[in-house]
């Protein structure tokens, strides 16, 4: 990897973005990339949106992605993945969401709306930005949400130079056994 | 499963990625520190999870909670008069509770030396306030190292323990949110466990004097003086101050910390490459270097995140020195605030030197999305209390808000906590809000861990000078918002069990009867409101219940779980929205249909919404089955 990668993630507080963020850091670390990034901690992970950097390749120096340059963004909600692609995403990279609604507390209190899917897809499209959007009924924990979105990734190869082994290996270092397996079984029925 | 406890404590040298705040764990180790306390607060608390992870017999050091910063450097500075090298670590406003004793840190000669580490908070991601804690430092002639990525806080830890070692004199370790949470492969030496001696050896007629009153007080301060000249000289040959020579004869850059690395990005996109200055210490300055920086350039920017501190000694510099430079500080009031990222640091050099790089344009983004702040979780005993003392209230009433989770009232749809300082303030707040107020009602908010850690004296006031005010206890049994932390009340500390101290124990003490009412008994609470509405003096209630976040965390781990949720019936809900949006519990969700369901990833089926609903519009919780 000659030039610089930049991964964008974001969810709601509660999500596991942490986790993904690791695994994926990790992930490239396994593939021999330099990487670095920087997660949300503190009050925010109460329900609000939080975010994580990943940041990969040479040339890298603070942890913090600038806005409107990620190639990548990876979000765990329909909400957060429209604020992504709005404020981190360049023109022309690539969004992943999963499918959920957690609404925030303007659209609950009816003083906002919800975007559509639809309305996601067209913006990407104004924008060229390729959409994912990942859903899975059969997930058996909330929490494995983020594994669904990382097969996704895997599978379309949406980050150069990390293969499905790579993401193994680092939810292999981050994963007690019990929850390794169930969210290895997971990853490669998806992948 | 890699076991980060495992990796720390090894003797090998060993490389890993790890964040500022386990990064320094290790070096506490390396170090040879022995007493290690805290109070928690972002952006820290993580340096204490990495401490847990490693097992109470397998820590090399000794660490504890303590009841609030002020105590935690106090029992910090008394093991490193006895011989040990200790830290203390907190938040950026945790410097405020400590400074009482920090301040003093500088006249002792602390013989085991001591790291202070600062976790800053420029931004204010997590705090009230984004204060310049290098004021505090400067007026304790006090030295501060500044690290600017995990590798940097590691190494400059040892530097700080070596050189306080030395001197016998506190030294700051000032880290940044983004320092503290950036990750980063960090490599590490080896190091070898050897056994420690912990015999006592506090020796005032060796190491004194420790008592600076009268003329002492005046000799101390000269020693610390001289003491700090000795730190800037050794300071001033640091090899972490780092200079970029590109030598470019017109422009130079100082700057240090994380604004440097934002500056390397920002500047890749630039044609033209100043030269670069960045001070691995923002006090003491390394002198020698900014003279010869200075002397080389006809113009330098001084790029400096918060208060111009170091813009203004440098300006000092080139005066002494006769230097011909032209040095540019911050220029208008938005150089002073938030954090310097890369698109900050843009925007603030292109009012400098227009030509290097452009201004950054807003980007046309035609759908908005909604805000998404923080906000009290599903089951929150807070949203409960506050729903119920809402009812009990006018909106004359004045509610004063503390520190913690349930800070998180004042929000819609709630406005409840008008106003906030800092830690345990809220019941002097509202005593003041009482004096000679006979028409509005003052209510004041404080959770359990803040009654301890500063509510005691306030509420104390509040008595001994009869002040006429409510005060809730928002009690769950935890410090919830950085992390689950134990506080006295909880009957363990971080290392072993301990007898609770219970808060409405210590309230009966002081001689007040608490009412005790659980915080899902809405009813009860707002009756309880109602009823002290004319009452003189100081009322406590204490709406207590778990914290549910924490409660589901540990009850998901056991075998036994079952996942339980309420359901809505949308034939009693349909028009009926009033009652959600006044509750707007996180799990409500507004349908397409045009009512108010339930999300099945959120609802933990606490049911406290029940009671805040129409009759029959919500069921009661039922055991779900999720595959």
């Amino acid at each position: 990897m000659n030039q610089i990668f930049d991964i964008y993630l974001s969810g709601v507080g509660g999500q596991g973005i942490g986790l993904l963020s690791e695994v994926i850091l990790r992930a490239a670390d396994h593939a021999g990339l330099p990487a670095r990034g920087v997660d949300t901690h503190g009050l925010a992970q109460r329900g609000g949106t939080v975010e994580s950097h990943v940041r990969l390749g040479p040339n890298t120096y603070s942890p913090l992605i600038r806005k409107n340059t990620a190639q990548l963004a990876i979000s765990l909600e329909l909400h957060e993945g429209l604020r992504a692609m709005n404020e981190y995403l360049k023109d022309g990279g690539t969004l992943v969401y999963y499918n959920t609604n957690w609404q925030p507390l303007p659209v609950r209190l009816r003083k906002a709306q919800s975007p559509s899917n639809g309305e996601i897809e067209n913006e990407g499209n104004r924008r060229g930005i390729k959409v994912f959007s990942v859903f899975e009924d059969k997930i058996p924990d909330t929490r494995m949400q983020n594994i669904a979105l990382l097969a996704q990734i895997a599978k379309e190869k949406l980050i150069p130079q990390i293969e499905k082994e790579h993401y193994l290996m680092a939810m292999k270092d981050l994963m007690p056994e019990s929850m390794f397996n169930k969210n290895k079984e997971l990853f490669e029925h998806l992948v | 499963m890699k076991q980060l406890a495992r990796i720390l404590n090894q003797e090998d040298a060993f490389s890993e990625i790890m964040m500022g705040n386990s990064a320094i764990v290790r070096a506490m180790i390396e170090a040879n520190t022995k007493v290690v306390t805290s109070y928690p607060g972002s952006p820290t608390p993580e340096i204490a999870s990495t401490i847990a992870g490693i097992k109470p017999e397998d820590r090399p050091f000794y660490f504890e909670f303590s009841t609030n910063e002020k105590v935690a450097t106090e029992v910090a500075a008394g093991a490193s008069v006895n011989g040990h090298l200790s830290t203390v670590f907190f938040k950026s406003v945790g410097l405020n509770v400590a400074a009482d004793s920090f301040v003093q840190l500088g006249l002792f000669n602390l013989q085991g030396g001591m790291v202070i580490v600062l976790g800053d908070d420029p931004g204010a991601n997590s705090s009230q306030n984004e204060q310049d804690n290098r004021h505090i430092c400067r007026m304790s002639y006090i030295p501060i190292l500044e690290p600017s990525n995990p590798q940097e806080v590691y190494e400059m830890y040892l530097a700080a323990a070596k050189l306080s070692q030395k001197l016998m004199m506190p030294v700051v370790l000032r880290l940044s949110t983004h320092v503290c949470h950036a990750k980063e492969k960090v490599n590490f030496s080896s190091w070898k466990k050897e056994s420690y001696d912990w015999k006592p050896k506090f020796d005032p007629k060796t190491f004194g004097p420790y008592i600076p009153i009268t003329s002492i007080a005046l000799q101390l301060k000269e020693r610390a003086l001289k003491r700090f000249e000795e730190a800037q000289a050794i300071l001033e040959e640091s090899p972490f101050h780092k200079v970029l020579d590109n030598k470019n004869l017109e422009r130079g850059i100082i700057t240090m910390g994380l604004p440097f690395y934002s500056l390397m990005d920002a500047l890749q996109e630039s044609q033209a490459h100043p030269d670069i200055l960045s001070l691995a210490t923002p006090y003491p300055l390394p002198r020698k270097k900014i003279i010869e920086f200075l002397k080389k350039h006809k113009e330098v920017k001084v790029f400096e995140e918060l208060d111009p501190i170091v813009e203004q000694e440098i300006k000092v510099i080139a005066f002494e020195e006769g230097i011909q430079v032209k040095i540019i500080g911050k220029t208008d009031l938005t150089d002073w605030t938030g954090e310097y990222t890369a698109d900050k640091i843009q925007q603030v050099l292109h009012k400098t030197w227009p030509d290097l790089l452009p201004l950054l344009e807003k980007q046309e983004r035609p759908i908005a999305v909604a805000n998404r702040p923080a906000q009290m979780c599903p089951g929150c005993g807070h949203r409960s209390a506050f729903h119920a003392i809402k009812n009990a209230l006018t909106d004359e009433d004045i509610t004063v808000a503390d520190i913690g989770c349930h800070t998180l009232g004042f929000m819609e749809p709630y406005n409840m906590g008008q106003i906030l300082m800092s830690m345990g303030a809220s019941p002097a707040i509202a005593s003041g809000l009482a004096l000679g107020n006979k028409s509005r009602r003052v209510v004041a908010f404080i959770g359990d861990s803040t009654f301890f850690h500063a509510g005691i004296p306030s509420t104390t006031n509040a008595l001994f000078n009869k002040h006429n005010i409510t005060l809730i206890l928002m009690e769950n049994g935890t410090t919830a918002m950085t992390g689950h932390q134990d506080h006295p009340g909880v009957g363990k500390n971080f290392n072993e069990e301990t007898a609770a101290i219970s808060p409405k124990d210590v309230l009966r003490g002081l001689g007040v009867e608490p009412i005790v009412i659980d915080a899902y008994q809405q009813a009860k609470i707002t009756q309880a409101i109602l009823d002290g509405k004319d009452k003189e003096g100081l009322q406590v209630i204490i709406a207590t219940h778990p914290c549910m976040l924490k409660f589901t965390r540990e009850a998901k781990k056991k075998d036994n779980y079952t996942l339980r949720q309420v359901s809505t019936n949308p034939e009693k809900c349909q028009g009926k929205t009033e009652s959600f949006e006044k509750f707007a519990c996180p799990a409500f969700h507004f349908n397409s249909q045009g009512h108010f369901s339930i999300n099945t990833d959120l609802c933990i089926g606490d049911g406290s919404c029940i009671q805040t609903a129409p009759k029959g519009a919500i069921n009661p919780p039922k055991a779900v089955t999720k595959n």
